[in-house]
């Protein structure tokens, strides 16, 4: 067998892991980075990028088709008849997700991290056999990085098959669904149902709680419930998938009462859960603590074995690709001797439904959690310009500021395109900022970042627009 | 059956060995899992050493006293079945470690040690609890106690090791800029200029070696005698003005006198009479020996610490004589050449600090003798000589005694014995 040494090993190039590679490569460690698939990860492959890209052109399919049945007639605007190849969308998709591909695989060229095309076993701490197509290769590293992530979980009694998908499948049809069924009413699976629906599908969605989105307080979840309605969407809350019937597309359901219903579904979407992914790279070769479920780690990102990091989603919540690539990037400092260590006062969240709901920080369940004395501020689109003339004054901001000091615990926001204002949120959380220090910066008119300032204004007790 | 060897285990966070202080079993001895086998001292703390097997102690492989690295052999013990060497290949592979119970060392540890443990406990158990750690990684949210600072101050004050709590913000709502950190790094680079910030830094010193051994006399004589104390005051005009007389007569061919030889003199003229203070009193035996000869132990300050070097026979010397021993004895200790001998077996001590002699002091007896004689400082206080005040060359003297042994009667009378021969020298001679 062919044995190599390394300083650094990372297992996995999804965004922890190609971010630690190529950084530490910056650094001068000698990186080694093995990757069973093609580099991105999820993220890149079949999350976070292809199922924008897939909502970007529902988007753009649905406002075609409204314009078309006369929605835009107010501004003057009609189309004739739009159709969809949905082929064609999804190889624009993978032409989006190549290029990522590539641009990963020549930052870690360029940053000179060796990659290892492979799967990746432990044999122990400090020794890993890479499987790949040229062989076995025996590394010897004197650090390991474990970032094998996340993945989807499936439902008892209903394994994925071509007709039973995860976000991963539903990713890579090539013709929309007549009828989909949605299970699990999360961030997924509600980013993806609404993509679905907005291309023609008649879809479902069936949550086993008594409300979607439960990860949000009800506030940020109603306006995309409403919308999820407007665009004909089916709720079934407090109802489970009990099974599927490929022959005839029947999705057997458990109502609350336990009367059970079918519904016709072409295909099945299950979006229940990820779980990190701790079998298969030899986790039983090495003594590391574990908890529900995933790697336990200290503020930098060591487990309980000396010389063995974890990053991402193998570590648990919240699993997101930028909370994982900031670890990842800290770790590669940490091993290059910078002085580290884990003090990110907040992770933005993203949910790309539409509207979209960004979180910052607390939102106000949290910071009476925490014991904090607060005060909430809101403004409404509604009240804004901007999001008059997008014709979305749908949704808010909002901002939890600290009873007296009116320092920014939290910023939440639902609203048509309201992802791109996450970074000023987390910015001002990073920062250490007051509701005086955003009121006093002055906002770009027309935009919809004005509702930021005006919430802050509000928090000041200076509220100028409502 | 078979041979177990237990082995010194990791006693503790970065200590390499530690010395052996109690033997609980002995050779012959059938021993039961988990019974205590021994203890041992680090710098940090007593360690329990239990036994992990049920067997019988075959072999003791070290004595008390010795300094034992950790994984060397402690105890040999005759076990049934294999035991635990098999293959074994050299003394410290192979061994099975003894789980070491930290227990703090309860009677004489001083305070500041008890301390330093406690926290080093409390630190060691934060950077080992990954699971809250992670937790608050998981969270990713806002800590507890939110230190307004941006991330690039937040950084800077990791590499510049500062903790950011401690920095006050001149920002909003107390929020640090870069120049707060700049202004606190000025002040610590430059000490003393005023401006108070509190260190926090800890020394912790180890009480090793002869200050250990102090720390254990002093610790045993004052937790098992009751002291009294007397406190008298002594004229020595007189004694002085012949300590002159006599320093100018002699000092060139026999040496310079202190007071200290004539207080030798007056406590040996003081126990003829009363034997029972020349003494020492083993409690544990229920005995006091009264020695015929008085060995005066002087409390002499080194280097190193407190030693108590011995004039053996005392009462065979003549004041040149034992003025001549307390000097070359303190010598000898100074360079730390006494032996053995010329530092144990008194049976009466005097403590002197001289110029630094206070007013009065409590002085704490050498064990297992009765008494101490403290010397205060010398200094000319006015004195009613029954029509006016003259100035006296006063010196007082702090005696303690057992008072499980010595009435306060008794120790009374001492007292006044030796007041009245340093008042009134000549008396000192004429009774030979």
């Amino acid at each position: 067998m062919e044995s190599t040494r390394t300083q650094l090993l990372i297992i996995g190039a999804g965004p922890g892991g190609y971010v630690c590679a190529i950084r530490a490569g910056q650094l001068g460690i000698k990186t080694i980075i093995v990757e069973a698939e093609k580099p991105g990860g999820t993220c890149l492959n079949v999350g976070c990028i292809p199922s924008k890209a897939v909502i970007h052109a529902a988007d753009e399919f649905y406002k075609m088709v409204s314009a078309g049945q006369g929605a835009s007639d107010s501004m003057g605007i009609s189309t004739g008849t739009t159709t969809i190849d949905f082929g064609k969308t999804i190889g624009w998709k993978n032409g989006i997700v190549d290029r990522l591909n590539s641009g990963v695989s020549g930052l870690l060229a360029k940053a000179n991290v060796q990659v290892l095309q492979g799967v990746a076993k432990f044999r122990d701490g400090k020794t890993v056999i890479v499987d790949g197509r040229e062989g076995e290769v025996q590394v010897h590293c004197e650090n390991v990085v474990i970032a094998t992530g996340s993945e989807p979980v499936d439902i008892p009694g209903m394994p994925f098959s071509d007709h039973v998908m995860s976000s991963t499948g539903a990713l890579t049809l090539t013709e929309v669904p007549k009828s989909l069924a949605v299970i699990g009413g999360g961030y997924i699976g509600l980013e993806l149902g609404t993509a679905f629906a907005k291309l023609g599908s008649q879809v479902t969605i069936v949550e086993s709680e008594d409300r979607v989105l439960s990860q949000y307080d009800e506030q940020l979840s109603t306006p995309v419930v409403k919308r999820l309605k407007h665009l004909g969407i089916t709720l079934l809350t407090q109802t489970r998938a009990s099974g599927y019937e490929a022959d005839d597309a029947m999705l057997s359901l458990i109502g609350s009462d336990n009367a059970t219903s079918d519904i016709q579904a072409d295909r099945v979407l299950v979006t229940v859960g990820r779980r990190a992914r701790l079998s298969g790279w030899g986790l039983e070769e090495l003594s590391l603590t574990t908890e529900n479920g995933f790697l336990s780690i200290n503020e930098n990102c060591q487990t309980s074995m000396l010389g063995v990091y974890a990053i991402g989603d193998v570590t648990g919540e919240p699993m997101l690709a930028h909370r994982a690539m900031a670890q990842g990037d800290m770790v590669a400092r940490l091993l290059a001797g910078q002085s580290q260590s884990w003090d990110r006062q907040c992770i933005p969240a993203v949910c790309f439904t539409d509207p979209e709901i960004v979180t910052a920080g607390m939102s106000p369940d949290d910071a009476r959690l925490a014991g904090e004395a607060f005060d909430v501020t809101n403004f409404p689109f509604m009240a804004n310009g901007r999001a008059m003339t997008l014709e979305r004054e749908d949704g808010f901001i909002r901002v939890v500021t600290q009873k007296h000091t009116n320092v920014i615990l939290g910023i939440q926001a639902v609203g048509a395109g309201v992802s791109e204002l996450s970074a000023a949120f987390s910015l001002a959380i990073e920062m250490g900022a007051c509701a005086e220090d955003l009121a006093a910066t002055v906002h770009a008119h027309p935009t919809m970042s004005e509702g930021l300032q005006e919430a802050c204004l509000m928090a000041t007790g200076y509220g100028l627009h409502l | 059956m078979g041979l177990f060897v237990i082995s010194l285990s990791d006693v503790g966070e970065g200590v390499a060995e530690a010395e052996l202080v109690e033997w609980h079993v002995a050779v012959g001895d059938t021993v039961s899992e988990d019974q205590l086998l021994g203890v041992v001292m680090t710098d940090k703390a007593a360690v329990e050493i239990p036994s992990s097997v049920l067997g019988k102690v075959m072999k003791l492989c070290c004595e008390v006293g010795d300094v034992v690295a950790v994984g060397s052999d402690l105890i040999h013990l005759e076990v049934d079945g294999e035991g635990n060497t098999a293959g074994r290949t050299d003394s410290v592979e192979q061994t099975v470690s003894t789980t070491a119970n930290l227990s703090e060392n309860q009677t004489d540890e001083p305070k500041q040690k008890r301390d330093a443990l406690k926290s080093n406990t409390h630190s060691k158990s934060q950077t080992a609890d990954l699971r809250s750690s992670d937790r608050n990684i998981q969270q990713g949210g806002t800590a507890k106690q939110k230190v307004l600072a941006a991330p690039s101050v937040r950084q800077r004050a990791r590499e510049l090791g500062v903790e950011l709590s401690t920095v006050s913000g001149s920002g909003p709502i107390g929020r640090i800029v870069h120049a707060d950190l700049d202004k606190f790094t000025e002040r610590r680079a430059q000490p003393g200029n005023g401006v108070k910030t509190p260190d926090a830094s800890i020394n912790i010193v180890k009480v090793v070696g002869m200050r250990r051994k102090i720390a254990e006399k002093m610790a045993l004589s004052k937790s098992r005698i009751p002291h009294i104390t007397i406190v008298e005051e002594v004229d020595v005009q007189y004694l002085e003005d012949l300590r002159e007389e006599l320093n100018e007569k002699h000092a060139q061919v026999r040496g310079k006198l202190t007071v200290l030889p004539f207080v030798m003199k007056s406590i040996i003229e003081a126990v003829r009479e009363q034997p029972e203070l020349n003494a020492l009193y083993d409690d544990e035996a229920g005995t006091v020996a009264q020695h015929a000869g008085v060995h005066i132990g002087v409390a002499t300050q080194t280097p190193n610490g407190l030693v108590v070097p011995v004039v053996r026979h005392s009462e065979m010397n003549s004041l040149w004589e034992n003025a001549s021993a307390v000097v070359n004895l303190a010598q000898a200790c100074r360079d730390g050449s006494a032996g053995r001998d010329e530092l144990t077996g008194s049976t009466m001590t005097i403590t002197s600090l001289g110029p630094l002699g206070a007013v009065a002091t409590t002085p704490i007896i050498n064990h297992p003798e009765v008494a101490i004689v403290g010397i205060n400082k010398m200094m000319i206080r006015p004195f009613w000589d029954g029509q006016q005040f003259v100035p006296r060359k006063m010196m007082n003297l702090s005696c303690s005694f057992d008072h499980r042994v010595i009435d306060g009667y008794d120790a009374a009378v001492f007292v006044q014995k030796l007041k009245s021969l340093l008042e009134k020298p000549a008396m000192l001679f004429l009774e030979d």
